[in-house]
């Protein structure tokens, strides 16, 4: 499956974990500090992934407390 | 996993809520949370005509878009701030959003109508970047309010910006600050009332709502954000929140139900103390307000001398 990161924006080419909470754990993402897209629809942590999923990890931290 | 409200299937789960929400039910908890800080804060009533400050980003599109849904009157004010390429990106974003709902944009650009940019803000007045920014802002946002007869100004700060920013206010004891992290700043001679009418919806749900009704907003960061203390303290406080849902909210609302009112009286400079800075009528404890010293600094002026526009 295909996981595209921003901030700077790259994509990662891995295989398929059980589920999207299973894949933010194995990238040591904090899932409070991101929103999963999953082929442009936002996806709760206990979907199930696929190999031909598309799934876009967000951030949604600003810096904009000043 | 199943909506909380209605059973159908869930798109995000709110963990310090311990819910799933569908599409239709999350986008009704978001208006009904901003409603709930309008009301409990009392930041605006019926008649009253809202400014709300648009960067491009997600919080304060999706804080133009929730005052709109809930019969506001509502209108943008975007500040360029002339950060390069992400100015521009930002700007686009903001002139699309009101262009697509026909709805008034005031447009300030700070080096075209100020004469500098945040950087040479921040080099002339020796200040960190995001600080010769918060700077501009604060002084152009309510310059800008008043001057086009706006009853308040609104700002998308968030849980999380409020959090972080209470989390470093506690950890050094800046006890006057403390005294004045409040949702609501209320008018006073030389000041619009300001409101911050996200204060119980964190980031994430803000990211959520724009995703779901399909505001386009711009993802990246601001390249002068980085190593940004407060970007540091969010981190920090979202580990704690995966551990202990909820901490966030009961840290930022728990301040204000029961411990803001403690340091009121540590506000050294009230605002009814101030007076008109003698360049640009601005309140100022001084003479000259701080952002026409940066100001003078910056286009390289003798300090003092009077803008003619």
């Amino acid at each position: 499956m295909r996981v595209v990161l921003r901030n700077p924006k790259r994509e990662l080419d891995v295989p398929a974990p059980r589920n999207i909470g299973i894949l933010l754990r194995d990238l040591d993402i904090v899932p409070e500090s991101v929103l999963v897209i999953r082929n442009d629809t936002l996806a709760t942590h206990d979907e199930r992934l696929r190999d031909d999923d598309v799934v876009e990890i967000r951030p949604v931290t600003s810096g904009g407390a000043a | 996993m199943k909506c909380g409200r209605c059973r159908a299937p869930a798109v995000i789960e709110v963990r310090r809520h311990n819910a799933g929400y569908c599409r239709d039910c999350f986008l009704r908890h978001c208006g009904e949370q901003v409603r709930r800080a309008i009301d409990h804060f009392d930041m605006a009533g019926p008649g009253d005509r809202i400014l709300v400050a648009v960067s491009g980003g997600k919080d304060s599109l999706g804080l133009w878009q929730l005052l709109r849904d809930l019969g506001y009157e509502a209108d943008g004010l975007y500040l360029g701030l002339g950060i390069g390429e992400y100015s521009d990106e930002s700007a686009r974003y903001v002139r699309e959003f009101a262009h697509d709902r026909d709805w008034k944009l005031v447009e300030i650009d700070l080096a075209t109508d100020y004469g500098f940019d945040v950087e040479g803000g921040s080099r002339a007045a020796k200040r960190a970047p995001c600080s010769a920014c918060g700077l501009s802002k604060r002084h152009i946002f309510n310059d800008a309010a008043i001057r086009h007869g706006y009853d308040v100004l609104a700002t998308g700060h968030n849980l999380d910006d409020e959090a972080a920013v209470l989390f470093g206010n506690v950890l050094r004891w800046e006890t006057e600050f403390l005294g004045r992290q409040h949702p609501v700043l209320p008018a006073a001679p030389g000041f619009v009332r300001k409101v911050k009418p996200l204060i119980r919806l964190s980031e994430r749900e803000l990211a959520a709502y724009c995703v779901l009704t399909g505001i386009d907003y711009i993802v990246e960061e601001c390249p002068m954000s980085g190593g940004n203390r407060h970007l540091g303290y969010k981190n920090m406080l979202n580990e704690i929140e995966e551990r202990s849902p909820g901490t966030k909210a009961a840290f930022v609302l728990g301040f204000l139900e029961r411990a803001q009112e403690r340091f009121t009286g540590e506000v050294e400079v009230a605002r009814d103390d101030l007076r008109p800075c003698t360049l640009c009528a601005a309140p100022t404890p001084g003479d000259i307000c701080a952002f026409c010293r940066m100001r003078a600094r910056a286009v390289g002026e003798p300090i003092g001398v009077r803008i003619s526009s």
